[in-house]
């Protein structure tokens, strides 16, 4: 018999720390935060007393409004520290920061920073527990907790499932995230796009499939997901033109008919449309992507309940 | 005043024996078995090992300019404490020495403070900007042993092409540090598996191919001698494997850490596994160690780079590259690589006298009559831990820290002066 996953304290620096069943439990709880998400009053006081700071140097409004709703519907007190107004720009170290913001009682880090690695930073400095909000090209694991929340509850378990990823894969850290997490609950996922913007080794790395082709890649996929094309990396040459990307790797109605029937439309937002996604998949009726939004605030309050020791 | 060294195990042209050494003022005056003195201080080295003083082809003194790093006084007293009596200052101080009075300066500073010889690398370009050759046929008037632009690395083939005419005319070595800057871009690590998995920029193995292979081909019309630094890749071993055999005048240098760790140290983010070049793959690593035991690398270099934690303790993306080395070389190298049968132990301690040496023509460091008293004894049995607060360095940048390792420097001599000594524990 498995005992109940033990949260209390613990940092989300990626999901490798977590085991599959540990994270089919942040799915359980998410399930029940969701429920509280729907009701008119959407506010439980389970975490109240608690200080949730939002520590976020790299800009991201969509990520710290979902991360600052799901505190304040536990009733923690929020705090937002944003580089571009802070200490940082200044040219103050995050290690001084962390020292700083430490001082007023922080009892949960959510950090967003383009340096990956810097979560642990802040853990190692403040001795509190930290949320990767998404640190560089390294990992997101909230989005893609969510993301693994949205298909499993559209398709329940997912093993066996057949994923795939289109996209800038070398400079997302939703893909990586993703890989981990879905692997440890057994499904088959499938990484497309360009070989310039396809890091190296990702078969060893991950155990996934890599593929340069689309109609490939998509074959039998039970759920596709879309990745946004970083359009400032255009300027590093990696493909030649936009138009070019698109015509070999949009997913559109005509591309998506080499998946599975039906498959479940995700992207992680914000969209490109008519680069990567155009607006007939998009809007269609299997896109699930406002729906991930949704399930990224539950996603969110569950894991800041499990840290915090939330009361049920 | 006589010291006389009793009974130690000594390494005597490669290979070891139990004899004596007798030192008079600066100098070796006798090694031979059971020496006779009434007057001289009788140093006990009965089950220790006594090598020739430590030569350092690499090394960051960081002074003048960025002194709160290290300095020459602490530079080469750590030098000391790892066996060194010889280290190699490379130009990238600030200014950069790319003059006589620099060159001069450190010098200077090193025969009134310092606590081991050092040698001054001058700089291969004016201010080591890769655009004009340096006034390194002055700066050899001065003193300087080779020229480099170490840290950096000429990108331009044409300019590379003349420096390697210029500096050939004088016989000045080239040191190089390979990294094509396009392909390197902004890496942090190693572009392997791990750069992928920590969403890193990886530098790849090809940023160091190209351009050593671009120099072997100007080295080849210039008859220029080039010596290629902190060598980490599989196929830089094999180019230079096969540029040797084909009869070019090239050496290598490879660090203790290429030969001890590989890109998985850099899973944790520990900004103390950053450095360039960066640590490489296992069988990138592999590849370096057969390298050293078969001679394509000649020798074995510090490149100790001091770093303040300040420096070090950031975002991994922001941390400065480089760790350091003189305390560290050699207990990490005898535990890691010595104890396991690995390399031998006369290879290790050729690499860390006669080779580099021979490699820039620079005197040879041997225990001989006649010779100056340039000495380490190290104690195999003795445990070596490695921690901030007994780190002589000023800065403490080291990806061993709190790590304990086997094998220990108990003193060293540099022209018969004791310029480290080990606490001594008394067994009760």
């Amino acid at each position: 018999m498995s005992t109940t996953p033990q949260f209390l304290g613990r940092n989300v620096f990626d999901l490798d720390d977590y085991s599959a069943e540990e994270i089919m439990y942040i799915l359980e709880a998410a399930k029940g935060m969701k429920e509280i998400n729907l009701r008119e009053y959407k506010k439980i006081p389970t975490l109240r007393g608690k200080t949730v700071c939002t520590l976020f140097v790299e800009n991201s409004t969509r990520t710290r409004m979902s991360f600052e709703l799901a505190a304040s519907r536990l009733s923690a007190d929020v705090v937002s520290f944003q580089a571009s107004v802070s200490a940082l720009q200044k040219g103050e170290s995050l290690q001084d920061t962390v020292y700083t913001l430490n001082a007023m009682g922080i009892d949960l880090y959510v950090i967003r920073h383009s340096s990956p690695g810097s979560p642990m930073l802040v853990h190692k400095h403040s001795g509190k527990p930290v949320i990767n909000g998404g640190d560089g090209r390294h990992a997101h694991p909230t989005q893609a907790l969510l993301d693994i929340f949205s298909i499993w509850e559209k398709l329940g378990d997912l093993k066996g499932l057949k994923i795939t990823i289109v996209g800038d894969i070398l400079n997302s850290r939703v893909v990586r995230s993703n890989l981990i997490g879905m692997k440890k609950l057994g499904a088959e996922v499938t990484v497309c796009g360009p070989r310039t913007l396809m890091p190296g080794f990702m078969e060893e790395v991950y155990g996934c499939k890599v593929s340069y082709d689309l109609e490939t890649a998509l074959k039998d996929a039970d759920v596709v997901m879309g990745l946004r094309m970083q359009l400032e990396r255009q300027t590093e040459g990696l493909f030649p033109s936009l138009e070019e990307y698109t015509k070999h790797y949009v997913l559109s109605k005509e591309t998506i008919k080499f998946a599975k029937k039906d498959a479940l439309i995700m992207h992680p937002g914000p969209m490109n449309r008519g680069i990567e996604i155009l607006p007939e998949i998009a809007d269609s009726q299997q896109s699930i992507i406002v729906e991930q939004v949704a399930n990224g605030v539950a996603v969110r309050m569950a894991l800041m309940f499990l840290i915090l020791g939330g009361k049920a | 005043m006589k010291t006389l060294i009793k009974n130690g195990t000594v390494y005597l042209d490669g290979a070891f024996s139990v004899t004596d050494i007798l030192i008079e003022e600066e100098i070796i005056t006798e090694v031979a078995s059971n020496i006779q003195t009434d007057t001289a201080h009788i140093i006990d080295a009965t089950g220790k090992h006594v090598f020739p003083g430590f030569l350092d082809l690499h090394a960051h003194l960081r002074d003048p300019g960025q002194t709160y790093k290290e300095d020459i006084v602490t530079g080469t007293k750590a030098a000391a404490k790892g066996g060194f009596t010889t280290v190699c200052a490379m130009p990238n101080t600030e200014p950069v020495t790319d003059n006589i009075a620099a060159v001069e300066y450190i010098q200077r500073r090193a025969k009134d403070l310092g606590f081991c010889k050092v040698k001054v690398i001058g700089a291969l370009t004016k201010k080591q900007e890769g655009l004009e050759i340096s006034e390194m046929a002055s700066m050899q008037k001065g003193g300087i042993i080779a020229v480099s632009d170490d840290g950096k690395c000429v990108q331009n083939a044409r300019l590379m092409l003349n420096c390697m005419k210029y500096a050939a005319n004088y016989k000045l070595p080239i040191i190089i540090h390979a990294e094509d800057y396009n392909l390197a871009g902004k890496g942090q690590i190693h572009g392997g598996k791990i750069s992928t998995a920590l969403g890193l920029s990886g530098i790849p193995s090809m940023a160091e191919e190209v351009i050593i292979a671009r120099d072997i081909m100007l080295a080849e019309s210039t008859k220029a001698k080039i010596h290629i630094a902190h060598l980490s890749t599989a196929k830089s071993v094999q180019m230079i494997r096969d540029a040797k055999a084909n009869g070019l005048n090239i050496t290598c240098e490879v660090t203790p850490h290429h030969l001890i760790l590989n890109e998985e140290a850099c899973a944790g983010f520990d900004t103390n596994t950053k450095m360039k070049p960066p640590l490489r793959s296992e069988k990138d690593r592999m590849a370096l160690i057969a390298g050293l035991i078969d001679g394509t690398i000649d020798c074995i270099a510090t490149d100790h780079a001091p770093h303040q934690d300040f420096e070090k303790e950031r975002e991994f993306d922001h941390a400065p590259f480089g760790i350091i080395g003189f305390e560290t070389t050699f207990t990490v190298l005898f535990d890691k690589l010595i104890k396991p049968g690995t390399l031998s132990l006369e290879r290790l301690i050729e690499a860390l006298t006669t080779s580099p040496a021979k490699a820039l023509d620079l005197h040879l460091p041997e225990i001989k009559k006649g010779e100056p008293a340039d000495i380490c004894i190290a104690d195999l049995n003795e445990q070596t831990l490695i921690e901030a607060d007994t780190l002589i360095s000023k800065s403490k940048n080291s990806p061993w820290l709190n790590q304990s390792f086997s094998g220990k420097i108990v003193q060293t001599f540099c022209n018969g002066r004791i310029t480290w000594q080990a606490e001594i524990h008394q067994d009760s």
